[in-house]
């Protein structure tokens, strides 16, 4: 692992989108076994330019998900590296069955992108909003489940996950995001990225998130309260060390996530915490509700996912210590 | 060889499977009989002359394909692999006990030249398309051959592979329907049917499409596998007319999705298979 924290909050100028579709052209062009098939999306992640550069290696399955994913474990089979990609809630619920026996039972490592994850599919609304799509997958056994933070995450993973001969499941937000890491930043999956360490509480988080946390550690030490700040991108596996560590170091835990919390980040840290080293928690994100449709500053506020969330979420874990 | 000889070949061969596939579920006393059988004739028309495989490097990159997108089938599948010799035959009599190779459902991990994992109906369509595109994309001279119930063509999944391996012109791919007239609750056309026929719905896709009258004829598969390897530029669909539970006493006259018959039913049926591959070797 090896990166750079920028920490600025400033939105990238950069589409996040164009992180992955950087990487593809990258390994499709050193590899013709990169495959890309989309499902009538082309048009919503830039991958038209695959099309163009690598006709022969991408494909539009149209609109038809759970075929998609299928034809990628056949593809898959014959020695390519297939990445299938559709909105999150297609990506995900829609093609569950598909995703489990196709791909992952059969041991056919199949790469699933889902874009639009959580409150970024804003406009869309709650019929395209996922707040499950992360927890469906971590309920395959051995599937790697991650959730990148920035441009240069999404960028890294995506070669990461090509390399890694596991079924995956990437979450991507489409547009613009804030910019947590420089480029050329490293990950290693399974192993989540301490931003900033701290003695009184640990913020764990993940995505969108990151960069919330990062400004409620500022709000927080302005205050007098250590914060440390843990990037959780690899919800599965996840990083049993690292949580059981920040638990003894500082005592208490706040969880942050753009997901449902009864079954997605704050879920699995506490099934890490419950079994290691119990220690109070709290949960920022979602609380069992339905997406709606609006901009994301709205529903970053009605979802309470932002920096003031987290800072009131970590003062009540204190006070419970 | 004459074909009139490979023909007879082909028929011992049906009969071979016939009797393993009933000694492979009786070893357990229960199982998919009926569809296991009605697809006998096409496996021996596959395994016994058309397919190139290699059983001893199951995953030779050049070879044919096939697979079993009625997964439960399975049995059918596991007495030809082991006749062909990818196996000892009698290992799949270890079906469905704790951990065997022989599963229900094909199993790509599991069993020697399984090629996709199958078991939730309409998915081994889209896998095996896949594989199509991706032997095509490899510019190799083979086939993927997959077979899919009638009371599977129930599943939209097996319209969306059908759309997609017209789209992608998929000529090196051949499906045959299991056209049974049998689903578990019980006829095809009562349950859910297919209006103008499977075979019209795959015409509609875009697809070659061949009917085979008798589809436990090995001759007539055999034809029907032929024309389709003449055809280019599209995919072809080999509409297999038979009769579910082909063969096995118990299970032919009911035509039942799965059967759990007496000890002496099995004995019955096995009897009456080798009889049958008696007179079908002295033919």
């Amino acid at each position: 692992m090896n990166f750079t924290l920028i920490g600025k909050h400033e939105t990238d100028s950069r589409a996040n989108r164009d992180a992955y579709v950087t990487a593809m052209q990258e390994m499709m062009s050193a590899n013709d076994k990169v495959c890309h098939i989309d499902c009538d999306l082309y048009g919503c992640i830039n991958t038209k330019k695959l099309e163009k550069e690598f006709p022969k290696q991408t494909f539009n399955a149209g609109i038809a998900e759970a075929n998609a994913v299928g034809v990628a474990a056949g593809m898959t089979a014959t020695g390519r590296t297939v990445f299938v990609h559709s909105f999150g809630c297609f990506a995900s619920r829609r093609v569950y069955d598909q995703a489990f026996m196709s791909c992952a039972y059969a041991k056919l490592p199949v790469h699933i992108l889902g874009s639009d994850p959580g409150i970024s599919a804003a406009y869309n609304g709650g019929t395209h909003m996922p707040f499950e799509d992360m927890a469906i997958y971590m309920a395959i056994p051995e599937a790697v489940v991650v959730d990148p933070t920035d441009y240069a995450m999404l960028y890294d993973l995506t070669k990461k996950l090509a390399a890694s001969q596991k079924f995956s499941y990437m979450r991507m937000v489409r547009k613009g995001i804030v910019k947590v890491y420089d480029d050329g930043a490293d990950f290693e999956i399974g192993k989540g990225v301490t931003l900033k360490e701290g003695k009184d509480v640990t913020i764990i988080a993940s995505g969108i998130m990151v960069d919330e946390a990062l400004k409620a550690q500022e709000t927080l030490a302005a205050e007098g309260i250590s914060a440390k700040v843990v990037d959780m991108f690899t919800w599965k596996p996840i990083d049993e060390e690292l949580i059981v560590k920040s638990a003894e170091e500082t005592g208490c835990i706040v969880t942050a996530e753009n997901h449902n919390v009864k079954t997605g980040l704050g879920a699995a840290v506490a099934q890490v915490l419950a079994k290691n080293k119990p220690v109070v928690m709290e949960m920022v994100g979602v609380e069992d509700r339905f997406g709606q449709v609006g901009a994301q500053k709205f529903l970053q506020e009605e979802y309470g996912l932002t920096a003031a969330h987290i800072v009131e979420a970590v003062k009540k874990a204190i006070s419970r210590k | 060889m004459q074909k009139a000889e490979k023909m007879q070949a082909l028929r011992v061969f049906a009969a071979e499977i016939r009797l393993e596939t009933l000694k492979t579920i009786g070893s357990l006393g229960f199982g998919h009989v009926g569809g296991s059988m009605s697809v006998v004739e096409a496996l021996a028309v596959l395994y016994g002359e058309v397919m190139k495989v290699d059983p001893k490097n199951p995953r030779w990159e050049d070879r044919d394909w096939c697979v079993m997108s009625k997964g439960h089938a399975g049995p059918a599948m596991y007495a030809t692999l082991g006749l062909k010799g990818y196996y000892e035959v009698e290992q799949a009599y270890t079906l469905n006990q704790p951990h065997t190779n022989f599963p229900s459902h094909t199993d790509r991990t599991k069993t020697p030249g399984i090629d996709l994992t199958t078991g939730s109906l309409g998915q081994g369509i889209s896998a095996a398309v896949g594989a199509a595109l991706g032997n095509k994309m490899d510019e190799r001279n083979n086939h993927v051959f997959v077979f899919v119930g009638d009371g599977e063509c129930d599943e939209g999944q097996v319209w969306e592979a059908a759309q997609f391996a017209a789209h992608y012109k998929l000529d090196n791919l051949v499906c045959l329907v299991d056209d049974n007239k049998m689903q578990l609750d019980g006829k095809v056309e009562e349950i859910m049917g297919h209006a103008k026929g499977i075979g019209a719905k795959f015409d509609a896709f875009g697809w070659n499409v061949i009917n085979v009258e008798n589809g436990n004829d090995v001759e007539q598969i055999y034809d029907a596998v032929m024309a389709a390897y003449d055809c280019k530029g599209m995919p072809t669909c080999i509409v297999l007319n038979t009769t579910k539970g082909k063969g096995a006493t118990f299970a032919e006259p009911t035509g039942a999705h799965s059967s759990q018959p007496s000890k002496e039913q099995w004995d019955e049926a096995i009897k009456a298979a080798e009889a049958e591959l008696a007179r079908v070797k002295a033919q």
